[in-house]
């Protein structure tokens, strides 16, 4: 029988030559082992499901405890709050009548609602520095690569990899090699929402140096990339400076507040005609 | 039976760091529990151990965040390879000094780490060089408590099977 223990040096050189064959294979064509992701995001989806379960369960005792103390203040404000917002909804209902009854005039189509989908968040990425979470939505819901996850302010992110039945994985927008087709909505200046950067984590690339952007300005999908739906927001503009070559700097801060990620919405629309529909 | 110890402590470092990963998400995790795990292996059980638990919690690791398969595999088998050949050679059991071999430990993963990344000409960094300095600074808290609990372990073992055998007369 062989004894590992004293080939201990071999083994390690053999499992590193093999761990760089596997990388190597992997470059080129940019698609890993799929039976591997497959098998352990399986596997690990069921386990971080009631991992969830149970601190979210936690949290929301807790939760209901906390706000047991501060409910009455609470309630006063919610019931001003609610008040305002009728009176918003109100002039909201005018100005969408007016903007239907224009956009008849005009001839356009009437704006389709995408599908969607709620998913829970059942874990972040167990690398550090990797901007991924896994929802409880997977294959037996219909849920492919590259569909479009956004929330109630705005993009996320995508399905990456091969989602598998019950669980899938979605590269955040921040993430690093994440990107999305996106352009100004004031001034509708197209570009590359980019992430990986630092603080903020993202960057509007390819915006000319002619183009008009301003620190402020609202950043929306463009649907050019035809995974995101056209017009929905990324985030807001923080600097825009004159780049050294033909393009901006232009450094956007994202809307959605990814450290508190529960429940997200994916567009059940395929990919490439989820981009032709959207908001605007 | 150890393997099989080693195998559901890689596990449950893994289910730890996505369900902590999860209120952290868009920002930094301070602390690489799988990393921890894997060094704590190496330093315990010897080289072979740590660099076949490295092997299993790297790909793990990487197969659930989306990354290039075996980047972590690789940086980890030479951390757990590493890391159990100076357990075997060198006294390691002051926390002082397992502090420095995790944060050492750390700091080599990490190296490596972004080396791959540099060197396969991914966009953007996974790590900045400060954040691999924090965690290391995490992992050799996080690694020097897990030795403290583990020597406390058979202690509060044996004082509760005294206290059964007291109650028993």
């Amino acid at each position: 029988m062989l004894d590992i223990r004293r080939r201990t040096g071999y083994l390690f050189l053999a499992i590193m030559i093999g761990h760089v064959i596997l990388i190597s294979a992997q470059v080129p064509s940019k698609s890993g082992p799929k039976v591997l992701e497959a098998v352990v995001l399986g596997a690990f989806a069921e386990v971080e499901r009631v991992t969830a379960a149970v601190t979210r369960a936690t949290s929301t005792l807790w939760g209901r405890y906390v706000d047991l103390r501060h409910v009455r203040e609470e309630n006063e404000a919610l019931r001003q709050q609610m008040a305002d917002l009728q009176v918003r909804l109100q002039e909201e209902r005018a100005l969408s009548q007016r903007a239907a009854g224009l956009q008849e005039l005009l001839g356009l189509k009437a704006q389709v609602d995408l599908p969607t989908l709620a998913a829970q968040v059942i874990a972040g990425s167990a690398t550090p520095g990797f901007q991924t979470i896994t929802i409880d939505r997977g294959s037996a819901d219909g849920v492919v690569s590259d569909m479009a996850v956004i929330g109630p302010k705005g993009v996320i992110g995508r399905v990456i990899g091969q989602p598998v039945a019950h669980a899938a994985q979605v590269q955040l927008i921040t993430g690093r090699d994440a990107a999305a087709g996106a352009m100004i909505e004031r001034s509708r200046a197209s570009g590359m929402v980019v992430g990986g950067a630092s603080d903020p984590p993202l960057a509007l690339e390819y915006v000319s140096n002619l183009a008009d952007a301003r620190e402020g300005d609202l950043v929306v999908t463009s649907g050019i990339d035809g995974i995101y739906p056209k017009g929905f927001p990324i985030g807001l503009v923080e600097s825009a400076a004159r780049g050294p070559n033909l393009y901006q700097i232009v450094k956007v801060r994202p809307l959605v507040d990814f450290s508190s990620l529960e429940t997200v919405l994916v567009v059940m629309t395929p990919p490439s005609t989820a981009a032709s529909r959207g908001p605007s | 039976m150890k393997t099989a110890w080693v195998l559901l402590a890689i596990a449950l470092a893994l289910v730890l760091q996505t369900t902590l990963a999860r209120f952290t998400v868009g920002g930094h995790t301070p602390v690489d529990l799988v990393l921890v795990a894997v060094v704590y292996a190496a330093l315990v059980r010897g080289p072979v151990t740590g660099l076949l638990a490295g092997t299993v919690g790297g790909l793990a690791q990487d197969a659930l965040s989306g990354g290039l398969v075996g980047v972590g595999g690789l940086a980890k088998t030479l951390v757990g390879f590493v890391g159990g050949v100076i357990g075997a050679q060198f006294v390691v059991a002051q926390p002082l000094s397992r502090f420095a071999l995790f944060f050492a430990a750390t700091v080599v993963h990490g190296s490596c780490f972004l080396s791959v990344y540099a060197l396969i000409g991914s966009r953007g960094s996974v790590l900045s060089f400060g954040q691999v300095i924090a965690q290391a600074v995490g992992n050799g808290i996080v690694g020097v408590a897990a030795f403290q609990v583990a020597a406390m372990l058979p202690g509060l073992r044996d004082r509760r099977r005294a206290r059964g055998r007291f109650f028993r007369r």
